[in-house]
């Protein structure tokens, strides 16, 4: 399989060969971070650019909130630098904290204060001050949709328009830079779907990067990947290449009603069809599972196939990988090559 | 500037908005009384050359307020937003570790000396009810409240830093406690070893909390005292500004 070189050792570089730091929101270089003598991240390097929305996937204790928390310029790393729109996190935490709006996993909130007056604290402790902080309290009241709740107590709130107190916090003072930790964990299916929403509402005027152990979430919301396990990157791509790189458009699955030898003499003589799998079915039909090469889209063929032979067809599909099986690729094979 | 105030009346509005705010000073007020009440009941026995405010401070009422109010208020400062993770939001927003240390303490401050105004009620009441203008010496009765506010301070930034090197409010408050009340014994300590040689005696002598506040209530405000206070508030200050950012040390 195709990983990428870098990723058995962590370091995986983007590949857009641009340069300046102008253009990127974040750069980290080979950033550790260690625990007493747990590594929580190990030699992370990787840079989002402007505008990108980038999805951090990994198991609970893969180094995510870690990262997060030292982008945040909250702790910082045992080595290596990040940069958050050019400010060094450890030499410039003000700088790097004006442009960030960060929620923590979990959303910790004043419970004991009102919606509106909890975001304009906030906004004031940001450096929003006077009718400018008003003024941008009602706009992220109505893009997170907190205008009905917002002379409400936070505590008597419920999860899902709390955790959109949090994001609206992280949108008030503007900033270029939004680092979600978790932001649907614990919301049911309706809130998660709004929530999601306003995160791709965000995109194109801020940078975002939100960590999740959710894998659709990633494909739903985000442009970029960052496959994170163990303190490692094993992976950086868009959800698509990611796709390609494990198998070429995934399998081809089609059951078709025809004596079974016949069939696999079909597959075997046919040399696009790497792999396949039988299982007989209810009345004549056999299941075939087939793995094209790559970039070939077998569907025509099968279908001529049993066309030609006048074979009865009922089903016909490519079963793309989800990211779920990449992850557990790419988790697994790490893990294996430890173990070797 | 403007960022610090916020942050000092987001201290206030955690104290006055929540209801243990007002337990707080209920319960201390009820000790108020309660000594209000002692002094009264001195006072109708016999005359007295003692200074009314002495009265109050021996009693042991006063230390009671002292030494069970500062870590009750303080206990939350730092240890509830540890526990409830606000800590995270308030220190990634742009605000240092000094002006949010400073806040705490000033929001605690003021708690504090507002659980105490109705001791000028208290001291009002008698002169008015004894109709004796010597009763109660202006001086005295700066002397006190200045006294308070000094105590106060070492108190208050006592109880801030305790809470402020954990996650549980219980252990900030036993934390802060202990210690305090360990400095207020030295008081009772410094009489006993007064006849052994050496320096040991004469620097309890100089830390001990009574012989300070004696010299308030009387109207006296000796420069030597106020240096005391207020380096040991320092010193606590300091220690708490380092435990927060330890955050990064590790």
């Amino acid at each position: 399989m195709n990983l990428p070189d870098g990723g058995r050792d962590g370091l995986v570089e983007d590949e857009r060969g641009v340069e300046s730091s102008d253009s990127w929101m974040i750069e980290v270089q080979d950033l550790t971070k260690r625990y007493s003598r747990h590594k929580a991240i190990d030699g992370l390097c990787f840079k989002v650019g402007r505008g990108e929305i980038v999805g951090f996937l990994g198991p609970n204790g893969a180094g995510k909130s870690t990262t997060m928390r030292i982008l945040s310029s909250f702790m910082p790393a045992t080595s290596g630098t990040a940069r958050v729109a050019g400010f060094d996190v450890f030499h410039e935490p003000d700088e790097v904290r004006r442009r960030i709006g960060y929620m923590p996993e979990n959303n910790p909130l004043h419970t004991d204060m009102r919606v509106r007056e909890y975001l304009k604290f906030r906004a004031r402790l940001k450096g929003v001050m006077g009718a400018r902080a008003r003024d941008r309290v009602d706009v992220v009241l109505s893009q997170c949709g907190l205008e009905e709740v917002s002379g409400k107590l936070i505590g008597q709130l419920s999860k899902g328009y709390r955790q959109r107190v949090g994001l609206a916090d992280a949108l008030v003072h503007e900033p270029d830079l939004i680092i979600l930790d978790e932001p649907t964990i614990g919301l049911d299916p309706n809130q998660i779907r709004s929530v999601r929403q306003l995160i791709k509402d965000l995109s194109g005027k801020h940078t975002v990067l939100l960590s999740t152990h959710i894998l659709p979430e990633v494909e739903m919301t985000c442009g970029r990947v960052l496959i994170l396990n163990q303190g490692k990157i094993l992976a950086s791509d868009t959800t698509q290449n990611l796709q390609r790189m494990v198998s070429g458009g995934g399998h081809v699955v089609a059951e078709i009603a025809a004596p079974e030898p016949e069939l696999r003499a079909c597959w075997e003589g046919s040399p696009e069809v790497l792999e396949f799998n039988l299982s007989p079915m209810d009345g004549d039909y056999i299941r075939c599972a087939l793995t094209p090469q790559d970039g070939v889209d077998l569907r025509p063929m099968v279908f001529d196939l049993a066309v030609r032979h006048k074979w009865k067809l009922r089903d016909l599909g490519r079963n793309r990988h989800s990211l779920e099986d990449i992850f557990v690729h790419l988790t697994h094979a790490s893990r294996e090559e430890e173990e070797g | 500037m403007r960022i610090f105030l916020t942050l000092v009346r987001r201290e206030l509005g955690g104290y006055f908005g929540t209801l243990s705010g007002y337990v707080v000073i209920a319960s201390v007020q009820m000790l108020l009384g309660l000594s209000f009440y002692s002094l009264v009941s001195v006072l109708t026995q016999e005359g007295s050359d003692t200074p009314l405010a002495e009265f109050f401070y021996e009693t042991l009422y006063f230390w009671l307020i002292l030494l069970i109010a500062t870590p009750v208020i303080t206990m939350r400062t730092f240890a509830l937003e540890k526990y409830s993770g606000t800590y995270e939001t308030l220190m990634t927003a742009p605000v240092g570790d000094v002006p949010v240390v400073l806040a705490k303490f000033l929001g605690a401050m003021v708690f504090y000396l507002v659980m105490w105004t109705p001791l000028l009620g208290c001291l009002w009441l008698i002169k008015q009810l004894t109709g004796d203008p010597t009763a109660l010496e202006p001086g005295a009765a700066i002397g006190t409240v200045l006294g308070i506010l000094l105590l106060g301070c070492v108190y208050i930034s006592l109880g801030c830093f305790a809470s402020s090197i954990t996650h549980s409010q219980i252990i900030a408050a036993m934390t802060s406690f202990a210690v305090g009340v360990g400095l207020y014994l030295l008081s009772f300590l410094a009489p006993s070893v007064s006849t052994l040689p050496g320096w040991f005696p004469k620097v309890l002598r100089q830390m001990s909390m009574m012989e300070h506040m004696r010299d308030f209530v009387r109207g006296i405000v000796d420069t030597r005292h106020v240096v005391f206070y207020l380096s040991i508030t320092l010193f606590f200050l300091f220690l708490n500004c380092k435990a927060v950012e330890s955050r990064r040390w590790k």
